[in-house]
């Protein structure tokens, strides 16, 4: 280290290891971090974990569970954070095998919280010696902590001089620890931003050294504020660094079975992304066109599902941004390379304006939600948002969502300029989105109203604005506190459940059952859209528990997957997934073995939700812009679809009602169905009317530990 | 750019080539670490795989392991690689091989060693 370095930095505490070896996907311990006290320590992974919690969000739970109170906050000292890659992440021979989960309670949920996302600190982690990293405690002043696996070092450090928004810290970090090229390979940190201080929105940045670029890139961990929590406990970074990464550094069980199916999926993506997604070209951004194309593009905070302007933030035009040709992928061996993002973007606006900079994506929920339910279409108003929401450390689909409902109540006088200090936040305004974006992460003027998410924005606008609390909950598109991703999903009722009835909050990792039920007609009954709301959310769960990205589950089939006898399940991946699984871990597995894992984990933070205060029919409850048409101009935008509905759902003429009679029939029938969907799916996953898991289900996954039993119990 | 051609009509099917190639690069005779495959259909028709050094997977590679050498040679290096094998399933030929013995993929680099020991002289090495 350098003595200008040396002099940046200040070690307040230190701890020295040596990295246990990787056997079959596991170190065998966690490490425990607490800033209170800057006390580090190893912790040992117990079979239990192994069994039960296979890893990830599973071990994130675990620890969480044993680190918190019933009635801790989300900014007590108390509450954790914690990183985990799993039992799969870290192999290179298969794509989207590098995922990190991180698990914390969250500010805005005020419950668990938990996100998926890419980049390279979980596998790192893993080969630095720890299956997991728990974070309790707040440190006094602003600190890192820097794991250094090759020379068995651990560090708690103040360090004054390190910046805190994103794009600047990870090239500070780079300068301070990693001078040669080759030492930033094996690298990763994690950092927010300023905006993850003064919003509760806050996200976290998972770099990657990129090699072409010569650059880090990140990866968001976006919902529920995790970054909040994270700058609340004063940290500015996390770093690890680890040895080279080899084929063979998780010590997979049966390296040949892992090789032969990675290969094989390597050759598949080759043969038939170009005809089916063009991820390797577009990434997710070939949803933009599709959902416009089925209305469920949100447009104008999802009133409507489609837009004459979606052409100007397809993936056409992406395609042109998007720097090609690069293996884009967030971990090594990630051949459907779906990370793309824009080169030498120009910033236009606030601190860093000038500057030329890398911007990651957009992605499809980044153009969604920060583009069209915003009415932007503007491509580079959305890079703009893109580029700031990463750096300040905020989460694009929650800055979109509550700036479409700003939106809203501005365009229905519930806001004025007065309200909003000059700001004109009609749809459509980029540029005073871009400057709402600028306040909220410094916490200024009416941003500071705006960043603490929709659910206290109702609170605030009824209050003290006079607004009608029914009509904020009917359009604030939040459900257990957590703003809505991006899809209409009025004609879905599958996919309604699908947003609602999620441990977190309304995000499409547990379940995206649109197509299946609204296109395709395959979950015509109750009980097959509560088969479909068992089923996918569970074997969903499962990718986060190993450390998997959905994506190549998906988001490229087989050939022949339509003739097979389950075409949604994609069978000969799910096939892939028990290979790798039994291939990494020694332990053989079924397709069934994988739901029950992710039930058992599943089941255990549904449990969690209890202990906080939440977990039952109550907390899933949606609004109704989710369901249905809340306004007159909606109704009629699609009254012709409405109006069949009244007619051979209900038996009811419409031509002698008038618009509000068919629409309180329309929304008294939705409703209805909802709540018959809840019960059929609490039915189907084992809870009880009010959406207990019985204490029956609690057996049969072998997780009725007299701890969660003595929660359940209350609310049986 | 050299590169190594083949002519079916020429090969009798002896297999020498695996033989060598294995014995080159890896001191032991066996065709699964041969860099260039030859295939018998059943009915007469043999046909071989190997590198034509067209490059597309220097492209694919997350590392910059693989790259064109001054000769115009695409080659591996192993101190980089980290064994995803994008390479082998992107190869348009099937010509990026790997073996359980190690992590990394392994290819023809135009050595010439299998083109000495052809008894048939079905293999060359020619300039593209």
């Amino acid at each position: 280290m350098s003595e200008k370095n040396q002099a940046s930095r200040r070690v307040l505490s230190e701890y020295t290891y040596e990295a246990l070896p990787v056997e079959r996907g596991y170190t065998g311990q966690t490490l425990y971090v607490n800033l209170s006290d800057n006390s580090i320590a190893a912790r040992p992974v117990t079979d239990v974990m192994k069994e039960k919690f296979i890893g990830g969000r599973g071990f994130g739970l675990w620890l969480l569970w044993h680190g918190v109170k019933d009635d801790t906050k989300w900014n007590d000292p108390e509450n954790e954070i914690v990183i985990s890659s799993g039992p799969i992440g870290g192999i290179t021979q298969y794509p989207g095998c590098g995922k990190s989960l991180v698990v914390a309670i969250s500010p805005t949920t005020h419950s668990v919280m938990d996100c998926n996302v890419g980049g390279h600190y979980g596998p790192l982690l893993k080969f630095a010696g720890w299956d997991a990293i728990e974070i309790q405690g707040k440190a006094e002043k602003d600190v890192i902590v820097v794991i250094d696996g090759p020379n068995g070092r651990i560090t708690i450090e103040e360090a004054p001089d390190a910046p805190v928004d994103t794009h600047l810290i990870g090239h500070w970090l780079i300068e301070q620890l990693a001078e040669k090229e080759e030492d930033r390979y094996f690298m990763s940190t994690v950092s927010a931003g300023t905006g993850s201080e003064n919003t509760l929105i806050g996200c976290l940045n998972f770099s990657l050294y990129d090699r072409k670029r010569k650059a880090p890139r990140y990866k968001q961990a976006g919902r529920g504020g995790i970054g909040t929590v994270f700058r609340d406990k004063r940290i500015k970074a996390l770093v690890v660094k680890s040895d080279p990464v080899k084929g063979d550094s998780n010590h997979p069980a049966d390296p040949v079975r892992i090789a032969r199916i990675g290969a094989k999926m390597h050759k598949e993506i080759r043969d038939h992304d170009d005809e089916q997604n063009r991820m390797r070209r577009q990434g997710t951004s070939y949803l933009v066109q599709i959902m416009d194309d089925y209305d469920l593009l949100p447009v104008h905070n999802y009133k409507y599902g489609s837009h004459l302007d979606t052409p100007k933030i397809n993936s056409d035009v992406w395609l042109q941004r998007f720097t090609q040709g690069l293996p884009d992928g967030c971990w090594y061996g990630c051949t459907l390379a779906c990370a793309h993002a824009v080169d030498g973007y120009t910033v236009r606006t606030g601190p860093y304006k000038g500057q030329k900079v890398i911007v990651d994506g957009p992605e499809y929920e980044t153009i969604g939600g920060c583009g069209s339910n915003c009415g932007i279409f503007d491509p580079d108003d959305i890079l703009e948002i893109n580029f700031y929401c990463d750096t300040y450390g905020m989460d694009t689909i929650s800055f979109g969502t509550s700036t479409a409902f700003v939106m809203e109540c501005y365009e229905a006088g519930i806001l004025d300029k007065e309200k909003t200090g000059g700001l004109e936040l009609n749809f459509g305004n980029g540029e005073a989105a871009i400057e709402l974006l600028h306040q909220m992460a410094c916490g200024e003027g009416f941003g500071k109203i705006a960043s603490q998410g929709i659910r206290r924005m109702k609170q605030v606008f009824a209050e003290e604005y006079g607004a009608d609390p029914a009509f904020l909950q009917d359009i604030g598109m939040e459900a257990k506190g957590l703003e809505y991703s991006e899809y209409v999903t009025k004609e879905s009722l599958a996919q309604q459940g699908g947003y609602g009835l999620t441990n977190k909050g309304p995000q499409h990792d547990e379940a995206w059952l649109i197509f299946m039920d609204q296109v395709s007609n395959l979950l015509p009954t109750f009980e097959d859209k509560a088969e479909a709301l068992h089923y996918f959310p569970m074997f969903r769960t499962w990718f986060g528990l190993c450390g998997l990205c959905k994506l190549p589950w998906n988001d490229v089939v087989p050939p022949d997957n339509a003739q097979t006898d389950e075409p949604a399940k994609i069978p000969e991946h799910v096939q892939n997934y028990v290979d790798l699984f039994s291939g990494v871990t020694g332990r053989e597995i079924t397709k069934e073995d994988i739901v029950t894992m992710s039930e058992t984990v599943y089941n255990f933070q549904r449990a969690f939700n209890l202990r906080l205060g939440f977990g039952r029919r109550e907390h899933d409850a949606i609004p109704y812009r989710s369901m249905g048409p809340v306004t007159v101009e909606e109704y009629e935008s699609r009254a012709e679809r409405y109006d069949k509905q009244l007619r051979e759902i209900l038996g009811l003429e419409p031509t002698g009602m008038s618009i509000q009679e068919r629409m309180a029939a329309l929304r008294k029938y939705r409703e209805e169905q909802y709540q018959k969907l809840c019960s059929a799916v609490y039915k189907r996953r084992g809870w009880t009317s009010d959406g207990v898991p019985t204490l029956e289900t609690l057996k049969r996954l072998g997780i009725d530990f007299p701890e969660v039993v003595a929660i359940v119990e209350k609310h049986l | 750019m050299k590169a190594l051609e083949y002519d079916p009509e020429l090969c009798v099917g002896c297999y020498v080539c695996e033989e060598v190639c294995s014995e080159t690069w890896f001191k032991i005779t066996d065709a699964k670490k041969s860099s260039i495959r030859i295939h018998d259909d059943g009915q007469g028709n043999l046909n071989a795989i190997f590198c034509n050094q067209c490059g597309e997977c220097i492209e694919v590679c997350p590392t910059q392991a693989l790259y064109r050498d001054r000769k115009g040679i695409v080659r591996l290096r192993k101190k980089l690689c980290v064994g995803c094998l994008s390479c082998v399933g992107f190869c348009p030929y099937g010509a990026m091989f790997y073996h359980p013995d190690q992590t990394e993929p392994f290819k023809c680099i135009s050595c010439g060693k299998c083109v000495e020991e052809c008894p048939a002289e079905a293999l060359a090495i020619n300039e593209q």
